[in-house]
Order: C-alpha cells, then structure tokens, then sequence
C-alpha cells in the first residue's frame, strides 16, 4: 500500500511534535491528500472557528500516488478553514515538495494552536524539529527557500513558505513551494502566517516502497503516460503552450471575462496569450516563453518559464527579475491582463513574479484589482486614496498595487482584503466578482453555463478546478456540450465535481483528465493501495468527499443564498459574441443540481444521502 | 555493438520519471534521494540538465579502486560496483573528475550507473527523449540526420 502509514502532527502552541499510525479506516473511505486530510480536518475543527485564531488547523497532505512514478504523482493539498471564505479551504499545489514529504515517510502534517515567535518545521526522514524563524519572517518566498538551503547546507532541501503577504495576512495569501508553484487559493497563506510558521523544510530519502503489487502497478503506470502522450491536449497543447493555450479559445467563444466582468471579450486578448509568450518581442528581439517545466513525476509538463524584457519599466534596476522565473498560467495573464484591460504581457509578468515571490493568489489579486479599477471608474475611488491613477487598462497602476498588497502599505491593507470585503467597505458590494468571498477565475458563466453553476455550489468560493465542465462544454471532452444552455448541467456540474475530488485525493494533477478517466486511475490506485479502488468506489469516494465539504461548510453557516452569483451575471446580458444578451440561469440549474445531490431545498444533505455514502 | 545513454537536455522537462525509475530498478523503492542519475534544475536560465556516469574507457574510478571491486561488464562496457567486494572506502568517489559516483550511507558501499545491464531503466521512463540509449559509436547520428536534413533535404537546399 503506497500510503506512508503516518502522519506528522505538531502543536505549534507547546511546541511539541508527535508521530502517529494513519487512520487506515479513513485512508480507505478518503483515501488522500484533499479527501483524507478534510476528514481529519472535519472531525478535529469546530466548522465556527475563526480561520485566524490558533484554534483554526491547517494540514499539508499527499496522497497515496504522491512520491510514485504515476504520472503528475507529485501533489500535495493544504487544508484549512480559509479565510477569506470562512468555508474549507482546500488548495493544491505541484512542484516537488509533496513528494519530498512523501519520501520522507509522512502522509500528512496537521499543525493546531499558534506559536509565540516566528517558527519553521524542519524535516529529515524521521528527524523532526520546530526552529527559530526570526531571521526569516519579513523575507520573501525566494529569499526564504535560499536561506534555508544555505543555513541547513543541503541544496535538496524542498521548502513550502509564505512571503511578505501571508505574514501580512492578506486573506488571499498562498503557500508557495519550489519558487513558484501555489497552493493558491482561499487565503491559505494568511492561516500561516496568523500562527507564526514561515516554512516547512523537509528532505526525504526514504522513499516510497510499499506499493502493493509492484508489476501491476508500472503497467498501469506506463499506459497512462502512453495515453497522456497519445493526447492532443496533454500529449502537445499543454507542453507546448501551457494552459495559455485556452486565451484565444476561450475569448472566440464570447467567455472571457474582460473589466471585471462588464465586457466578456477583451480585444486585447491576443497580446498576452501563448502565441504571443512564443513570439519574439519588438523591444528587445527575444521571446518572453523560455521554456516549459513539469512538476515532479509529470509526463505533461505544462509548467511555463518566462523571461522578462529587463528595459520594461516594472523591472528597471532589479535584477532579482531578471532571471528565468515562473511564468504566466491561463489564470493569472486572465486575471491580471483581461479582467483588468491590461495588454502589457511583461507588466502582467511583473505582477505574476510578485505573486510568486510574496505568496499572493494572482486569480483573487487581479480580480481585486479589477473591482479597484472600476470603483475608481466610477469615483468611488480616487487616485489619492490608491495612491496611482487606476483606469482599467493601466500597467502602471497593476504594477503598484502588486507591491503594495504584498508589503501592506498604503492601499495595500484594502487590496489584502480581497474584492468582497473592499467593495462592501466602499458602498459597492455588487461590484465583487466572487462566490461565498472567493474571486472567480477565467471563465464567464453567462457564456459558459455549467460554470455559473459549478462557481456558485464550489465548496471553496468561486473556482475552476472544483468541476471543470469546461472541458466538455467548450473542449468536448469526454462528451461534447452545449456551453450556451443549461439543460443537463446539474448532472454534469456533479460528475465532474464527484471525479475531480478522487483524482486529487490520489495525488495527481487534474489536468490529467484532459486524458484520463477514472478508468485510467483506478487501475494505478488498486495496484498501489488495495484492490477494492474500482472506477464505482473512487465515484462514491468522491461524491463522498464533496458531501463531507458542503456537511462542513454548512456547519460553518453557510446557507443555500450563499449558492449564488454576483447581480452582474444573472442580470447583464452577455454584451458581444456568441453568448451575446445571455444571463446565468443559474436560478433554473440551482434545484436541479441539489435534486441530483440528494440534498433538500435547502441545500442541505438528506439523511438517506447521508447513509448512502457512509457520512 | 556496445551502447551508451545519450543526454539532449534540451528535451528535458525537469520530471525526475529518470531518478524514480532508477531507484525503482536498482532498489525497488521510489527515491530520488537513490538515484544514480540526477538531473539538476538551474532555475536562473531553465535549463534542466540530467547527469550519470559516462563509463569512460579509461575510468578513473576503477583504477583507484584499491580492493579491485569495480569491474567491466563485457557486454555493455559499464563499470560496475561489485557490492560484495566494495569496502566503501571512497576513494573512487575522489578520483572520479565528474562525481558520478557516490558513497550510500545505508549500505556502506559505494554506487553508480551500471546500465541496468544493457537496458536502462532512466532511458526507458523518459517522457521527452531527452535520455536515449543509442549507439555508442553513432552518438551524433541524430544531429547529423538533423543538420542533413537542413542543408540537403530541404525545398530550399542547393
């Protein structure tokens, strides 16, 4: 079985640090990373904790096919009560940390209470230690991962850490592991940081050798490369162009969400797509793309490493961004370009930098930007209160507020708040693009209709990755459907919600549905851990975990009007293109979807349902 | 025909499929950490450049073996680390000019790249190609084919 057996867990008040058997009963029912680490989760933390306050958990867990050669088999998940949506936080990550952990014999880490001073977890196989951080609080990401590897005089160490913003809790703070991959999402970031714990270092050499039939297992293994290879999307889009292949795709169909969601094309969208990274820039002659990277054990590599034009003006006399460096993902260039008219492909680099460097979620960033920049359209704001003019479309004024969120100076303390909280401060909370707090990602869902739905029921605030019906409703995959209708939507939003919470409880990428199905996974899971992971079960498991998050968040206050979208999307039209004069019909889809759950009008879990998936 | 593995890092993606599958042949383990291939990320440039021993004719670590445990295998040229002689006392480790071979702290003896015995576990898991086992003699073959292509086969060429 190619779970560790143990898990880690560190009181952060006391200082203390105790290794204990994993609970092989949830293992089975849960069986990783995100679904495992939620029933802990869940079962130890009050669903009414403040996210801030030491009584708040947060948890670092792999899965069974972490630290394995199962393609993309090199993710982890960091699970909390987030706060910037008050619901279960659940953000995963690549790079090469989870699998580091992995191979040195932990399946988890769960931290309780807070520590007095600034602290970092040091772990080498079975040796465990809370050391002092003092000389790294106040440093970046970057600058935190060089220290360590320095100060511990092992350059394998892998660091997961925040930066300046996740010590300034800015509620939209990530976890940054490997320079720049992000457990992004929901403010994860700021949980650290409100308990004092800059860093986990660890190096593992161990290893991961208990998988259960080993020959069956690098069968199942070497078919799912081949058919990642085999596919069009996994197999060339990705390595090729990364996620930012989907920039023209997604504008041509009348989605992409332009000015934070006023226009749903951006005529810009050409200038910071993947064809224009590939590109030879007119200022210096050199491309800004450099390469493509994977994460540990990944067959795809759809990673992107970017170089900026050292003249541009966001990076004058820094040299620190000068180097090859992390680049855009179709989210961030939407987020920090389209969504705030921005066409400056190296000023949205600049800002993706400053994410990575600092620990920001570049998707709720831009699109506090983009609430900013209306409210300064509408002189709610001034250019004295932001300290830079903001019309949309300004470089300059995405550049500054960057650097301001991350160190919280001046109308940083605003930005950090993430659009809802700011927008409500300023009279105009109809003006947040998000759900239950959260920022929406990339996608209209006006002219995407299964993700209107899929934004407004995700367990964790508004989010592409929760159930990506995307991929059928513009890519076909697995069944083409019709984006501009919402008929069978709730069935589809399930599905896909149910299958992409069992690909991430087994410590794999998601995007590796682009190629595989279940029945691509099962197949690598039975051989590894037991061989009662069928296609049937991993469904149940999935829907199981689904129901435990929305049991939790529910218990958390959450309420079937917190299932909704912001006015914008279900009563302005779609202004051009194909979805043009379309709304969310959210309302018709919303019932429908609970009646597919087995919950009650409410939105809440029936009993039956409740005993059907053993909750 | 005596074979060699064959580097392109500029197909390499930084996957680490190589290191895995080489602690899985050698050790029946997934570690990195015990990998006789290492491929190194310069993340300043991009470059993911993978790393083993070249089996030099000529090799220095064989020679400055004192107790004679590392042999030729005559099939496919690697030199190869008898265990049971090795008495782990590092000296191969200081004479070798690319560091290609290392002291293993668990065993008590030293290790490096043996080829898997003419089919190399790194080679096969490769995703990209950035890793070949080709031709010894014929390492260059591909570039050639490459640059032929350009210059002869082309509607442009002379």
């Amino acid at each position: 079985m190619s779970w560790a057996g143990k898990i880690l867990r560190v009181n952060l008040t006391d200082g203390t640090i105790a290794s204990e058997p994993l609970n092989m009963t949830w293992a089975r029912q849960y069986l990783g990373s995100r679904g495992l680490a939620t029933k802990y989760f869940v079962e130890e933390v009050d669903a009414t904790v403040d996210p801030l306050s030491a009584a708040n958990k947060i948890i670092w867990a792999t899965g069974p096919l972490t630290g394995t050669m199962a393609s993309t088999g090199g993710r982890y998940t960091v699970i909390t009560k987030g706060p910037l949506t008050g619901a279960i936080a659940c953000s995963n990550s690549g790079g090469h940390w989870g699998a580091e952990l992995k191979m040195a014999g932990w399946d988890m880490v769960v931290f309780e209470g807070r520590s007095p001073k600034p602290v970092y977890l040091y772990i080498q196989d079975d040796v465990v230690e809370l050391r002092d951080a003092s000389g790294l609080w106040g440093k970046s990401v970057w600058e935190t991962e060089e220290t360590l590897k320095k100060t511990l005089q092992d350059p394998l160490v892998r660091v997961s850490s925040i930066g300046l913003a996740g010590e300034n809790k800015v509620l939209y703070a990530a976890i940054v592991n490997d320079l720049h991959r992000a457990a992004g999402r929901s403010g994860v970031g700021a949980v650290m940081g409100s308990k004092n714990l800059k860093a986990i270092a660890v190096r593992g050499t161990k290893g991961v050798g208990n998988v259960r039939d080993p020959k069956a297992f690098m069968a199942a293994v070497n078919a799912g490369k081949k058919v990642l290879r085999d596919n069009a999307v996994t197999g060339q889009g990705l390595p090729t162009y990364g996620t930012q292949v989907l920039m023209n795709v997604i504008n041509e169909v009348g989605a992409l969400p332009t000015r934070n969601h006023i226009d749903s094309q951006y005529e810009g969208a050409k200038d910071i797509s993947a064809e224009a990274m590939a590109t030879p820039r007119k200022s210096d002659g050199k491309k800004h793309l450099v390469t493509n990277q994977a994460c540990f054990g990944c067959t795809i590599a759809c990673g992107r490493i970017s170089k900026m034009d050292e003249g541009h003006f966001t990076v004058e006399n820094k040299p620190q961004y000068w180097g090859a460096s992390g680049g855009l993902e179709y989210e961030a260039a939407w987020a920090l370009g389209a969504n705030s008219g921005v066409n400056d492909l190296e000023a949205l680099q600049y800002a993706n930098m400053v994410c990575n460097e600092q620990g920001m979620d570049p998707i709720s960033f831009g699109a506090t930007v983009s609430a900013v920049m209306e409210l300064y359209q509408l002189g709610v704001l001034t250019k004295e209160q932001i300290g830079i003019e903001a019309p949309f479309g300004s470089a300059a004024a995405l550049a500054k507020l960057a650097e301001l969120t991350a160190t919280g100076e001046g109308f940083g303390k605003d930005m950090g708040l993430g659009s809802k909280r700011l927008c409500e401060k300023y009279g105009h909370p109809e003006l947040s693009m998000s759900v239950k707090g959260q920022e929406f990602p990339a996608y209209d869902g006006r002219g995407i209709q299964g993700m209107g739905l899929a934004y407004a029921t995700s367990n964790r605030g508004a989010c592409h990755l929760r159930g990506y019906t995307v991929a059928s409703e513009i890519l076909g995959i697995p069944v083409k459907t019709d984006p501009l209708v919402s008929e069978g939507k709730p069935e589809l939003v399930k599905a896909f919600q149910d299958v992409t919470a069992a690909f991430d409880s087994a410590g794999i990428c998601i995007f590796t549905s682009f190629a595989w199905s279940l029945a691509d996974v099962a197949p690598q899971v039975a051989a590894a851990c037991g061989e009662e992971f069928t296609v049937e079960n991993m469904t149940t498991i999935g829907e199981r975990i689904w129901n435990m998050e929305r049991d939790f968040n529910n218990r958390a206050g959450f309420t079937r009007a917190d299932d909704t979208l912001p006015k914008r999307l279900l009563t302005e039209g779609v202004k051009t293109g194909p979805a043009k004069g379309l709304v969310s019909r959210l309302p018709e889809m919303l019932p429908k979807y609970y009646e597919a759950r087995g919950w009650d009008a409410e939105g809440r879990i029936k009993p039956e349902t409740r005993e059907r998936l053993g909750l | 025909m005596q074979k060699t593995l064959h580097i392109n890092a500029d197909k390499c993606t930084g996957c680490l499929q190589c290191e895995m599958a080489c602690s899985y042949d050698n050790y029946g383990v997934f570690a990195t950490s015990k990998s006789r291939i290492k491929v190194f990320d310069f993340h300043h440039t991009g470059r993911k450049v993978p790393y083993t021993c070249t089996q030099c004719d000529e090799a220095w670590c064989l020679h400055s073996c004192p107790v004679e445990a590392i042999t030729i295998d005559t099939l496919t040229g690697a030199k190869v680390v008898d265990e049971g002689t090795c008495v782990g006392c590092k000296v191969c480790t200081i004479s070798c000019p690319f560091g290609t071979i290392n002291y293993v702290q668990e065993t008590g003896k030293v290790q490096k790249c043996d080829l898997c015995g003419g089919e190399p576990a790194c080679a096969e898991a490769c995703p990209t190609a950035a890793i070949t086992y080709v031709d010894a003699d014929w390492t260059g073959l591909d570039r050639m084919r490459a640059w032929a292509d350009k210059l002869g086969n082309q509607p442009h060429a002379a």
